[in-house]
């Protein structure tokens, strides 16, 4: 009973998480427990299984072993309870090409349930906030690559999610950009952020824990 | 969770503004679909087809225009990321499976709007055939939608897609084809319209596809799986 209050509690709780693709294993015995509203910033090298974590947490990805639980929903069993109180930032930036940034923005609106007045104002409101409203009306394979991350930033905040899963959120974006990005998805806005970086200068002060993966050596959470 | 309706016409609509916008299925399946009746008409030799021949050939090009559309449908999902937001989404996966089958659908009727006066004007001495005909077309598209739409949600991840689906989808929609073309054929006879048996076919048709509209939606949840 205990334990399953402390599990309700934290954010995320990881326990011996496991992943293997095929015969490799991409995480093996990750254990670690993020209090609500904290900043758990992941690093490690190329191919040490960050993304593979990120998109765990965020329901894409199902666990091989071990006990995972995010904003008290036990994974993969409650995955359905999950979804859309997830933020989920990754490489690719799930906009359609031949929609314009505000089709795609009603799209994914519509896909969490925002309809109408609701929608547009937050539509607007949130492509004022990455200076893209004069640029909303063109078809994203117009965007650069930095309007499109900016792009995916509003989506990944549009429905107001509890929890960011951000896979290396600067990546594209100029100065001017990653303080937009701050004001949006920066620590102190209320929401749990999951980063993961390549730049640990930039995001370590932000963090509240930090995990280390490394290729083939078990995970370090301090 | 959001109401299955919504994110059923956020589906729709985004894959019918995209089509509009860029036409990348369309005027291939017509393109493909006119360019074969030219064919029949002059490989034959002939000015006007009755009875089985007829059926044959129209449905023949129109399963083979079919699959054009079909090995595209998910494309955008695969290369821009569509699966993922869906899965990210608090909606019924299978809402996704219901609005590319409706997509389908709607790029099959729009098909036939073209080809099948074309077909008309190329092979048929009359339009008599035509009235009834849209009730096997439509039966017809609903399942070939059906199960065009469950295979291509298997084959898009596959490099190997343009081969995959026809491989996997032309035998699964043998009966399907023996319905239509056995159904069409009475309509299209030299002596004018028979319903010879055309209740039979239809029930047939139907049949299918109750059969993979179920299949496709009780399985889609599981296909979205990684």
């Amino acid at each position: 009973m205990a334990d399953d209050q402390k599990g309700a509690e934290a954010a995320i709780k990881l326990v011996g998480l496991r992943r293997v693709y095929g015969e490799r294993a991409a995480l093996e015995d990750v254990s670690l427990e993020t209090a609500v509203g904290d900043s758990l910033v992941v690093l490690g090298p190329n191919g040490a299984g960050k993304t593979t974590l990120l998109r765990i947490l965020a329901t894409l990805l199902r666990p091989t072993g071990g006990e995972v639980r995010v904003l008290g929903c036990k994974l993969p069993d409650e995955a359905w309870k999950l979804r859309g109180r997830i933020g989920y930032l990754g490489h690719e930036p799930l906009l359609y090409r031949d929609l314009s940034g505000r089709e795609n923005l009603r799209f994914h609106a519509k896909l969490h349930g925002i309809t109408g007045a609701r929608a547009e104002a937050r539509i607007e409101e949130l492509l004022d906030a990455v200076k893209l409203s004069h640029r909303g009306d063109e078809r994203t394979f117009e965007f650069s690559a930095g309007m499109r991350q900016r792009l995916a930033i509003c989506r990944c905040v549009l429905h107001e999610p509890e929890l960011l899963l951000l896979d290396e959120p600067d990546s594209n974006l100029d100065i001017e950009g990653r303080e937009i990005a701050h004001t949006l998805i920066g620590p102190g806005l209320g929401h749990t952020r999951v980063v993961v970086t390549h730049d640990p200068e930039r995001h370590l002060p932000e963090a509240d824990q930090v995990l280390r993966l490394d290729v083939n050596e078990p995970a370090a959470a301090r | 969770m959001t109401p299955s309706r919504t994110a059923f016409a956020a589906i729709l609509g985004k894959d019918l503004r995209a089509e509009l916008r860029t036409l990348q299925s369309l005027p291939a399946m017509a393109l493909f679909a006119v360019t074969s009746f030219v064919i029949f008409r002059f490989g034959l030799n002939r000015t006007s087809l009755s009875g089985s021949l007829a059926a044959g050939v129209l449905w023949a090009t129109l399963l083979f225009a079919a699959v054009l559309g079909i090995n595209r449908l998910f494309v955008a999902e695969r290369e821009e990321g569509g699966f993922d937001a869906i899965r990210l989404a608090p909606i019924d996966r299978s809402v996704l499976f219901t609005a590319k089958v409706a997509a389908l659908i709607i790029y099959l009727a729009a098909l036939e709007v073209i080809a099948v006066p074309i077909f008309a004007v190329f092979f048929l001495n009359s339009a008599a055939a035509l009235p009834p005909l849209i009730v096997v077309l439509l039966l017809a598209d609903i399942g070939l939608a059906s199960a065009g739409t469950l295979i291509s949600s298997m084959a898009v991840n596959s490099r190997a897609r343009d081969l995959l689906v026809p491989l996997v989808l032309l035998p699964l929609v043998v009966p399907l084809m023996i319905a239509a073309t056995a159904a069409t054929e009475p309509l299209m006879l030299l002596g004018g319209v028979s319903y010879h048996r055309f209740g039979t076919w239809l029930m047939v048709l139907g049949l299918y596809d109750l059969i993979f509209a179920l299949l496709g939606y009780a399985v889609f949840d599981f296909l979205l799986e990684d």
